[in-house]
């Protein structure tokens, strides 16, 4: 059992949603994002979802994209990445870390070899937002021959005809954004997102989280009602901002949100399965 | 060189050309993508919309732009026999055009209702802003904040045909930046909205569908250099940024094994310096904007900024069908640099009475370079793909002129 499936079956065990957080690797800098990453299992990230920093993040919305270019700007690279999972790993080999960004610097850095690393530093799963299932012969196929989930990303033009190719080849869970658009985008109705998440479990038993939109707890807790768990980025990335504008430690700044966050999601009852 | 077949059957049904192309997009476009597939490949087969589309290109556009034998300009390299293709003609000044009718017909047969696309030199953004225009659609062209600075004339045309011109401040503020934001706006209103891509990149089918759309220039130059000439051309030339201009006239040469193909590419200041554009000169191939091609990127895999004084070439990729075309050698892929492309386009206008575009300007550097090693009755045809008038300010200031 992979540590995702582990841990999404400790969730339904403790009869609660997930949560799963987005921060962006080497933002603002290595050594403050080592430190934050370390922190977020505490703070209570069931989950850690790590950006992997582009040029060019076409489905990002400004905040994202802020994030990528100060990691950039203070020297992060594909190495790096991977050198953030590996010391996170010395002290925590439970949480899951899924990369996700695109697929461009993967490329420049050779899949096969990527792969390796990945594995090796203790990644346990990506999200590639630019391989839709018509080219899971790049990376999909081959991650999932290494060991590595490959979890896809269902949008609401995802209709049921198209659902199946979404699914086959994807595990450990599912990623359903909740609007169409782009990453700090404003939310969907949280009915509607109960909507499309029943429809999607008619097409597959693997857990569903969903992101988009999410910026605080009550938003947070309505999520965590309809879905396996909630994803948060945008508004974790733009606290690093706000720390840097006020002069306070960006680990601290972020790592407080989550707590808060996190406590409202777990306040969320559910029957466990 | 390769030997094959044909080199004009592709792209696959994946949309690859030889290992480029792809349709490398998020999965909230990928329903529209694939729909747009389908309804491409209806309409290429519904007579109606072939005869609309002729109509269009024939009294809106003024298409077929003329074969035209520069004999001035002939005259002065004391080579090659030299014709201009006259797409500067077009109506809204360049080959873009003919793409935009092409698309703008296709949304209306989807159904959709909102027009977006991205711009460098805005010679797309006016030609669609101009479809849009004319088909009543309301229309945002992003651009980027150093492209609306150098392009003034083009951005109030813009606005004057109606459309909603956005400043894109992300990144290096140029083409590649206006297309991410272009994405990002299709991906939030993919419903209604219709992105009409300005060049032979993107995913799959547009790096396709933009080439039919602008084969019509290599088709009329078959046609008209038969008349003329009574054979086909022996070389071709067009300048290449994405390369919607090359394509149009090279693809309906591709299989004429003995017609040589030019394509020139902005060594902006210089292929030994990092401020060029010259994506297949100097690039890698990756994975940007939908599809995998040549691209300027560092070993990370982050692309680096493109440097030319020439708007339209500013993008630091290239069609995926060229970098295929240039992997099997059927095309040659050559440089110019700024000051080469400057000089070319003072000749042109002080010998033909023609002030070409900035980026026609690079191919004219080519043609300088190439004619007179060749023989007189060596006959050679070049896309004068757009009109200067909108890059008079850009010239003044690098001549050192107050205007």
């Amino acid at each position: 059992m992979s540590r995702i499936d582990k841990r999404f079956a400790a969730l339904r065990a403790e009869g609660r949603a997930g949560f799963v957080t987005f921060i962006t690797a080497g933002d603002p800098d290595h050594e403050t994002c080592a430190r934050l990453l370390a922190g977020l299992p505490a703070a209570g990230a069931d989950v850690i979802e790590l950006g992997m920093p582009f040029s060019d993040p076409m489905a990002d919305g400004p905040s994202i994209e802020a994030a990528g270019l100060r990691a950039l700007a203070k020297g992060a690279s594909m190495q790096m990445t991977l050198k953030l999972v590996r010391d996170f790993r010395q002290k925590d080999n439970d949480t899951p870390i899924v990369l996700m960004g695109y697929f461009n610097p993967i490329s420049a850095y050779g899949v096969d070899r990527f792969l390796v690393d990945a594995k090796a530093a203790g990644v346990d799963g990506l999200i590639v937002v630019d391989l839709p299932p018509e080219e899971d012969d790049e990376l999909c196929l081959p991650a999932v021959k290494a060991g590595i989930h490959f979890i896809r990303l269902a949008t609401p033009t995802t209709d049921e005809q198209r659902l199946p190719a979404v699914l086959a080849n994807t595990s450990g869970f599912l990623y359903y954004v909740s609007i169409a658009g782009i990453t700090g985008a404003a939310a969907a109705d949280p009915d509607a997102v109960g909507k499309a998440v029943a429809r999607i479990k008619k097409h597959t038993k693997i857990p569903v989280a969903v992101g988009f939109g999410i910026r605080d707890g009550k938003r947070a807790a309505e999520i965590a009602r309809v879905a396996d768990a909630a994803v948060v980025g945008t508004a974790l990335v733009e606290r690093v901002a706000e720390a840097q504008i006020k002069g306070i430690d960006p680990a601290d700044h972020v790592l407080a949100l989550v707590r808060d966050l996190s406590k409202a999601i777990r306040g969320v009852a559910k029957a466990a399965a | 060189m390769t030997m094959l077949n044909s080199y004009r059957s592709g792209p696959d049904e994946k949309g690859h050309f030889g290992k480029f192309g792809g349709r490398f997009v998020a999965e909230t476009l990928m329903p529209l993508i694939l729909d747009l597939e389908k309804h491409y490949a209806a309409a290429k087969s519904d007579p109606a919309f072939r005869a609309e589309m002729d109509y269009l290109l024939k009294d809106y556009v003024g298409r077929p732009s003329p074969l035209y034998y520069a004999e001035p300009f002939t005259k002065h390299l004391g080579g090659a026999k030299i014709y201009f293709k006259r797409e500067e003609l077009n109506h809204t000044g360049a080959h873009k055009i003919n793409n935009c009718i092409g698309q703008i017909l296709l949304a209306k047969r989807m159904g959709k209702t909102r027009i977006i696309a991205e711009t460098g030199a805005g010679q797309h953004g006016v030609a669609t802003a101009t479809v849009a225009a004319r088909f009543g659609l309301p229309c945002v062209i992003y651009m980027g904040e150093v492209d609306i600075e150098r392009q003034q004339p083009n951005v109030f045309r813009m606005k004057l045909l109606g459309a909603e011109v956005r400043a894109v401040k992300s990144g290096s503020r140029t083409l590649k930046d206006a297309m991410n934001e272009a994405l990002r706006d299709w991906v939030t209103n993919v419903h209604d909205t219709f992105y009409i891509i300005g060049t032979v990149a993107g995913p799959h089918p547009y790096p396709m569908l933009v080439r039919d759309f602008q084969s019509v220039i290599g088709e009329e130059t078959r046609v008209q250099m038969m008349e003329k000439e009574g054979r086909i051309p022996d070389s071709l030339v067009a300048c290449i940024g994405g390369g919607s201009n090359a394509m149009g006239l090279f693809h309906p040469f591709l299989d004429d094994k003995d017609v040589q193909i030019y394509a020139v590419e902005a060594a902006g200041e210089g292929l030994e310096t990092t401020r060029h554009a010259a994506s297949l000169a100097k690039g890698v191939p990756g994975v940007l904007h939908g599809n995998r091609t040549y691209l300027l990127q560092d070993a990370d895999g982050q692309i680096t900024e493109a440097h030319t004084i020439s708007a339209g070439l500013d993008y630091p990729g290239i069609g995926p069908e060229h970098a295929w075309l240039h992997d099997v050698g059927r095309a040659n892929y050559v440089s110019a640099t700024d000051k080469e492309a400057l000089d070319a386009f003072q000749l042109c206008s002080r010998l033909e009475g023609i002030i070409p575009a900035l980026e026609s300007s690079h191919a004219l550097a080519h043609v300088i370079k190439l004619a007179p090693k060749l023989p007189k009755d060596h006959l050679m045809a070049v896309c004068l793909s757009g009109r200067g008038d909108k890059d008079i300010y850009t010239v003044a200031k690098a001549l050192g002129v107050k205007l």
